[in-house]
């Protein structure tokens, strides 16, 4: 297996977008990426869309070709990864794989939704296949609720706070205040976010992840060719992906993803780290719930713990472990099939000491985790300067 | 008809198209007496982390439950 970077980074504003189409967005990632990477398209040997519901949101099937032939690659391998809302973390882990194995040399990953084209109530519809849908979905649930659910657990079985989830909402505001090209650059208080509209108890609107439009890219090359490209490369350290049942009622226990723990610990292993080592992290916060059990699953604190070390700033930019930078799913944005690579380019951003008003002073290893339904895709990839 | 105790539980407020009109609703995932679990829709009065509940009846494949005493 060899060493892989990515050499090339480009993602568009994340927002609502109506005078934007899926293609159009994944155009304009992916031609950011090439030109950030300076590559040219007919250097591209093979290409991964990662895309949820394009089908449902967009009416148009097919999506990998039609995507990348817009984008002047043609006759390589083109093909589609669904994976809920971790379809471009997996369609990264799968590019990233054929570099490691020597298939292919320039990859490039685009991740994209178009989802504002629909109104909420069918968005939530589109989004709830991504659950069982003979049995949670029947029932009435929502994405919401399954993770109120879980909230609602994590309460009994650890003492986590309304206030503990409220402090994640606030602190991703804050830094997607920061970030241009945030959906929602808007800083809240504790107090606003303690109250917001309910959803589905004990989560309230300012508990939820945004419908989004975006797209963003990334384009890869095995490391020791990486310095044809750019002056920057960023070295995929360690990177794995695993699975677990689709239905929350199949979990054993519904507190912890065991496809996080999975994914995260076969990481770790291969970049050769443990969690202490990590400097910074983008989290799959599509709920503020999913942030808190992710750092206990992700190893930073112990089970538990995840709902008192937020509330008390350690995961703030001034922070011990800064996560979600970006804004994070709450606030940068939430089109579902784009945030994997999304995380990605963030975390590049970091690396690269481009991160602008948001820049850390730790920033050269970094984790991102994305995760698919209610925790039966994981992907987590580990990031660092080559 | 089934019995148990509630593991876990949510009211819907936001609910997809086809569920609005019954909003709030409660569902709940039920530990089985018998074992494994279930996800539920619960019917009258609201149900919390460890009450028992039985199983009113099914509408449409879907498991309609109660509290119990």
């Amino acid at each position: 297996m060899r060493p892989v970077a990515i050499i090339g980074i480009g993602k568009t504003p994340f927002g609502a977008f109506p005078d934007r189409d899926l293609r159009s967005l994944a155009v304009e990632a992916g031609e950011k990426a090439l030109h950030n990477a300076q590559v040219r398209p007919e250097q591209i040997e093979s290409f991964y869309l990662g895309n949820f519901a394009g089908p449902s949101f967009a009416g148009q099937n097919h999506l990998a070709p039609y995507v990348s032939t817009a984008l002047g690659i043609q006759g390589v391998p083109s093909t589609r990864i669904e994976a809920a809302c971790a379809s471009s973390g997996s369609a990264f882990f799968h590019g990233w794989a054929e570099v490691a194995a020597g298939i292919n040399d320039i990859v490039m990953v685009v991740g994209v939704e178009k989802m504002t084209s629909q109104p909420t109530a069918r968005v939530s519809e589109i989004l709830a296949e991504a659950g069982d849908c003979a049995g949670e979905m029947k029932a009435g649930s929502t994405f919401a609720s399954l993770f109120a659910m879980i909230a609602r657990r994590h309460m009994y079985d650890y003492g986590t706070k309304k206030e503990h989830l409220a402090a994640v909402a606030v602190k991703n505001h804050a830094n997607g205040a920061l970030n241009p090209d945030a959906h929602m650059r808007k800083p809240i208080t504790l107090e606003q976010a303690m109250k917001g509209k309910p959803i589905a108890d004990p989560l309230n609107i300012y508990d939820c992840s945004l419908i989004s439009d975006g797209a963003a890219a990334v384009i890869l090359a095995p490391l020791e060719r990486a310095h044809e490209f750019t002056q920057k490369p960023i070295r995929v350290l360690g990177i794995s992906q695993a699975s677990d049942y689709v239905a929350l009622d199949q979990k054993a226990d519904i507190t912890t993803f065991p496809a996080v723990r999975r994914a995260a610990e076969k990481a770790y292993q291969m970049a050769g780290v443990s969690p202490e080592d990590i400097e910074f992290a983008e989290i799959h916060d599509c709920f503020t719930i999913a942030e808190i059990i992710a750092i206990e699953d992700l190893g930073f604190v112990k089970k538990g713990e995840g709902g008192p070390f937020s509330f008390e700033g350690n995961t703030a930019r001034t922070g011990k472990l800064p996560v979600n930078t970006s804004g994070g799913l709450k606030s940068k944005g939430h089109p579902v099939g784009a945030t994997g690579v999304a995380q990605l380019c963030d975390l590049a951003l970091q690396i690269r000491c481009e991160a602008g008003e948001r820049q850390i002073p730790r920033h050269s290893l970094g984790l991102a985790q994305n995760l698919g339904g209610s925790g039966a895709t994981c992907v987590v990839s580990i990031l660092g300067a080559a | 008809m089934r019995s148990g105790i509630v593991y876990t539980e949510t009211v819907i407020h936001s609910a997809p198209e086809a569920f609005a009109a019954e909003a709030p609703y409660q569902t709940a995932i039920i530990s089985l007496d018998g074992g494994g679990r279930v996800t539920v829709r619960i019917e009258g009065d609201r149900v919390g982390i460890g009450d028992k509940g039985v199983e009113v009846e099914a509408r449409n494949g879907v498991p309609f439950f109660r509290r119990a005493g």
